[in-house]
């Protein structure tokens, strides 16, 4: 089944409510997914050269200080790095290439979750209301995020199976359905050099995005190109440093419900998921329909 | 369980088990008429199986499968409702005063279904001798493999209307995107005319019956064509 959310808050001045709107958005949705959860959130980390690097180490007791000290010994870089359980942020000026090289080399057991100059990703095996506790969902702030909650049907319960699904900088994407040709897209992709980590359909969808915006096209060009190369039933629901973007497939058997008022945009698999929010009940709501791409901007 | 008293029908308190025991055990008891049900936040079954001539007010928007094989009673959502609203609906009435999701009358046998806003793909799937009447506009697949019944479409229908209907008819006053496969349209009789006016004016809608298009089965499917070849 699977649940999406999503949320961007308008005015600034509300974004440090972000963690506490998304956290119930997120425990409800857990009805719809209890296997697995993540949540990408969004905000600058600030300007020059620095970026943000979501790490996860699934290996109890992981000694986080002695990654971010050999770190700073092994690559000449400056680091800071802060960790909450499975999960390491690095904020550093280093090239993505490099860390990746580096972590594999040094510590294969530690997964580079996202890079970006906005972006930093939680996900986690268990349930989504323990997994939002376990990472301080409630206290986050930012201008926007987009949330999963997973009900494993084609791949392995796993973290590394858990969405959001990223892939080059500041982009995300969870889905609700499940692909019918990831595995032909992923060979094609493969021959142009793009690497996968996993064995879902829905890093497919993601990866396929990603190359078709690393050759030039906008994230609504590529969508179009994806609703003739993806087979199967999506909700896909997107995140870049600027926007949030929406669609549903041409049979539109995966929820979705938006609604809008003059603080935010919000989006989920289900009304009940929203019905907390302030400003609900005079919010503009609607269900997007099929093939058509609904996109959101800061 | 718990008895529930009438003033505290209210999904912040109760359960939607708890409602709906209340809704099928206690009316006709008690004997209120009428019933109001508040903050229902978009929970799922709410009013399934009713079976009292009682009024039910839901004063919000409602989940999945709001009044579902209704017998009797008359629901009014002050909201939106989510999939397979009045879904097997035996008789009675369910009205929307907002948007309802897909799949809304599915297989409803009788009764009545007004949705005052659109709504979405699979409207009246699989009817089954239920009338639906949209005020707004229909999504794509909707009256698949209608069986009996009627649904009325003030505005448009999405595409692949009416595919593998057998004896339902649709009346469409606005575009239709595309007609499914073996649906055709045909001329309006007088019966038609005089049928599209009956079922408008049980909604208080107003449009000129004379305005409505009818599609139904060209029954070319009801039996296997060799010749066909697949090609439908």
């Amino acid at each position: 089944m699977c649940g999406i959310i999503g949320l961007l808050i308008k005015p600034e001045s509300k974004r440090s409510q972000l963690g506490e709107w998304v956290t119930p958005m997120m425990d409800c949705m857990g009805d719809r997914g209890p296997d697995s959860a993540g949540l990408a959130v969004f905000s600058p980390v600030g300007d020059g050269p620095l970026r943000r690097f979501s790490l996860f180490c699934g290996q109890p007791g992981f000694d986080w200080t002695e990654l971010g000290q050999a770190f700073e010994r092994d690559t000449a870089s400056e680091g800071h790095l802060s960790a909450i359980e499975n999960h390491g942020r690095l904020v550093s000026p280093i090239a993505p290439d490099s860390l990746e090289k580096w972590l594999s080399r040094e510590f294969p057991a530690v997964h580079l979750l996202s890079t970006g100059r906005s972006i930093e990703v939680y996900k986690d095996q268990g349930h989504p209301a323990e997994i939002a506790e376990r990472y301080g969902f409630a206290g986050l702030a930012a201008s926007h995020c987009v949330g999963h909650t997973r009900m494993a049907t084609e791949s392995a319960v796993s973290p590394a199976h858990a969405h959001p699904f990223t892939a080059g900088e500041d982009f995300c994407l969870v889905h609700n359905g499940s692909l019918s040709n990831p595995w032909s897209l992923r060979r094609r992709l493969e021959k142009r050099g793009v690497d996968f980590e996993t064995d879902n359909d829905t890093e497919a969808a993601c990866r396929f995005l990603e190359w078709r915006m690393r050759e030039g096209e906008s994230l609504e060009d590529a969508l179009k190109a994806a609703f003739v190369e993806l087979d199967g039933f999506y909700t896909l629901l997107m995140a870049t440093a600027e926007k949030l973007v929406l669609v549903r497939d041409a049979f539109a058997c995966k929820p979705a419900v938006v609604a809008e008022t003059e603080d935010y945009v919000a989006v989920s698999s289900e009304f009940r998921s929203l019905a907390h929010l302030p400003g609900i009940r005079s919010a503009e709501l609607f269900e997007p329909v099929p093939e058509e791409i609904y996109s959101w901007s800061l | 369980m718990e008895p529930v008293s009438l003033g505290a029908l209210d999904l912040r308190k109760l359960s939607v088990r708890q409602l709906n025991h209340f809704l099928h055990h206690e009316i006709g008891a008690t004997s209120p008429s009428r019933v109001e049900i508040l903050n229902p936040n978009g929970l799922h079954n709410i009013a399934v199986g009713l079976d009292a001539p009682v009024r039910v007010d839901v004063r919000g928007h409602a989940g999945y499968f709001l009044g579902g094989m209704n017998r009797q009673a008359r629901i009014v959502v002050h909201g939106n409702v989510g999939w397979s609203v009045a879904e097997n609906m035996m008789s009675g009435e369910v009205r929307v005063k907002g948007f309802a999701s897909q799949c809304a009358g599915a297989s409803a046998h009788g009764g009545l279904l007004f949705i005052e806003g659109s709504a979405s793909s699979r409207c009246g799937i699989s009817l089954k001798g239920g009338d639906i009447v949209v005020g707004g506009h229909v999504g794509h697949m909707s009256a698949f493999m209608a069986q009996a019944g009627h649904l009325v479409v003030c505005g448009d229908a999405g595409a692949g209307l009416g595919d593998s209907l057998y004896e339902a008819v649709i009346y469409v006053r606005g575009k239709i995107h595309s007609l499914g496969a073996d649906a055709r349209e045909e001329p309006m009789a007088e019966s038609d005319y005089d049928r599209v006016g009956q079922l408008l004016s049980r909604t208080g809608l107003d449009w000129p019956p004379r305005e409505f298009k009818r599609v139904a089965s060209a029954k070319t499917l009801y039996h296997w064509n060799v010749d066909a070849d697949q090609e439908y």
